[in-house]
């Protein structure tokens, strides 16, 4: 047993233990990854059905993946211009990757990184949803941060691009049960019908406690989640940034006149 | 010790939760649902097993000075093995379970087994002494998890049973029992149900408090 403790011994295990458990752990992660990416496109996929009010519970992944395809129409949005961009092909594009790279991306300064995220991406991924080519609802992605983490999430909006239709994250990190409460179906409910602009200023936020609906302004209000305060806030900056100047409002601007 | 023994007596004679106070962490965190439960409990069993059958396996190889290490290489691979798998066929649930499924390397049950009983016992003895405690640490958690779901949001692996007020009904949800310190309330009542049931694991107090003593004045 003494020899177990030599320095060669050691080593030895030491070595051969770490290469055993990579070998492991990358094996597993690699056998694993096509499954996992199929998840997270399918998990995607839904949450922008679902952002549109188009999701049904228990739907099969076929059946949101045909929905999907046969419903929903990507396109890439210069955000600066606010225009449709072909530039980009919509089939790989990576909204993430695009953020990150400074090539197509801009530094926000302290006044304008209102949803705290240091680079915008110069292009987005918008969904449009159209009914005998007529435009019925568009997806917007949003993102910003919370209080532990960067929400990301999928905001719709009806015709009139300033109604909401819906709105979810798909992916965050707040504190379960708490922060985490964005997830909470009857909190989501409220959005639809909230009204985002007024006269043109960004006016929807999540306030403290409950929204008062008697009086005015309540169409702008969603109730904040109890123990929160700092995720509700995320929540109301990443929508002030994302529908502001610095986000889609001059693309929304420009759908709604008809020259985006 | 048998291996019936082994495996049976975590669960309630030397509960890991109940008795040495072990992993309360993740039974306060995990248990708000009964189905995010199960699936916690089922990585933590998987884990505990398998990191003691690995462990138990080269026990006479490791090196005294490196051992702490070795255990933890070995509950750390598991634990990222077993999320993958989790986001690779459990995706919303991995979702619920975020943080918590990584946090098992950190359950102080997986490496209290490992270096107390994996290091000096066989491989087979070790793996159903893994199981045993991880059937001993679900045991508790699926109980918190039972009155927390049902109290909580009045249902039962997310099927509804107490129809709540927000729905139509009758039942006015407990707010407290989603909150994670309610786990600690019926940890506790779980504890002092096992040690009134098995009074042996009851310990000595620590200090006795004095029998009354006259009041007299400062000095």
């Amino acid at each position: 047993m003494a020899s177990n403790d030599s320095i060669k011994k050691t080593l030895l295990v030491a070595v051969a233990l770490c290469i055993v458990c990579s070998l492991v752990v990358s094996g597993a992660a690699v056998l694993l990854k096509p499954a996992q990416v199929k998840n997270k496109a399918l998990d995607r996929k839904s949450n922008i059905l679902a952002a549109a009010g188009m999701l049904e519970p228990g739907q099969s992944s076929a059946e949101i993946e045909e929905k999907f395809v046969s419903r929903i129409t990507p396109k890439i949005v210069d955000i600066e211009a606010g225009r449709y961009t072909t530039e980009l092909g919509v089939a790989n594009f990576e909204q993430r990757k695009v953020a990150k790279n400074p090539e197509t991306s801009t530094d926000l300064g302290d006044a304008d990184d209102v949803a705290n995220i240091s680079r915008r991406e110069d292009y987005a991924i918008v969904y449009l949803v159209e009914t005998d080519g007529k435009l019925d609802k568009i997806i917007l992605p949003v993102h910003g941060y919370g209080l532990w983490s960067t929400l990301y999430g999928f905001l719709a909006l009806e015709a009139d691009l300033n109604t909401i239709a819906g709105f979810g994250f798909y992916e965050h990190g707040e504190t379960p049960g708490l922060g985490g409460e964005v997830d909470n179906p009857k909190w989501k409910d409220q959005w639809s019908g909230k009204v985002v602009y007024d006269e043109g200023e960004v006016a929807i936020k999540v306030v403290k406690g409950s929204v008062d609906t008697g009086k005015s302004g309540a169409e702008h209000q969603v109730d904040g989640l109890s123990g929160a305060t700092l995720t509700s806030n995320g929540v109301t900056n990443l929508l002030k940034f994302w529908l502001g100047e610095m986000g889609y409002k001059k693309f929304l601007t420009n759908l709604k006149s008809g020259e985006a | 010790m048998s291996m019936k023994d082994t495996l049976t007596g975590p669960v309630f004679n030397n509960n890991p939760i109940a008795l040495q106070i072990l992993g309360i962490c993740s039974a306060l965190a995990v248990t708000s649902s009964l189905k995010v439960t199960l699936v916690m409990c089922v990585s933590v069993i998987a884990v505990t097993a398998f990191s003691s059958l690995a462990v138990s396996s080269i026990r006479k190889h490791i090196p005294n000075s490196i051992r702490i290490i070795v255990q933890m290489v070995i509950i750390a691979s598991l634990v990222i093995v077993v999320d993958q798998v989790l986001k690779a066929y459990f995706f919303t649930i991995s979702k619920q379970l975020s943080v918590f499924v990584g946090l098992i390397i950190t359950n102080c049950i997986v490496m209290g087994r490992a270096e107390g009983f994996a290091m000096k016992n066989g491989p087979v003895a070790s793996f159903v002494d893994g199981v045993g405690n991880g059937l001993g640490y679900s045991i508790v958690l699926l109980f918190v998890a039972f009155i927390r779901e049902l109290f909580g949001s009045g249902s039962l692996f997310g099927m509804q049973v107490l129809q709540t007020v927000n729905d139509g009904g009758w039942y006015v949800p407990n707010g407290l029992l989603l909150l994670p310190p309610s786990a600690f309330f019926l940890i506790g009542f779980f504890i002092w149900g096992l040690r009134a049931w098995k009074s042996e694991q009851v310990e000595e107090p620590d200090f006795k408090i004095c029998s009354n003593t006259r009041a007299q004045e400062a000095v």
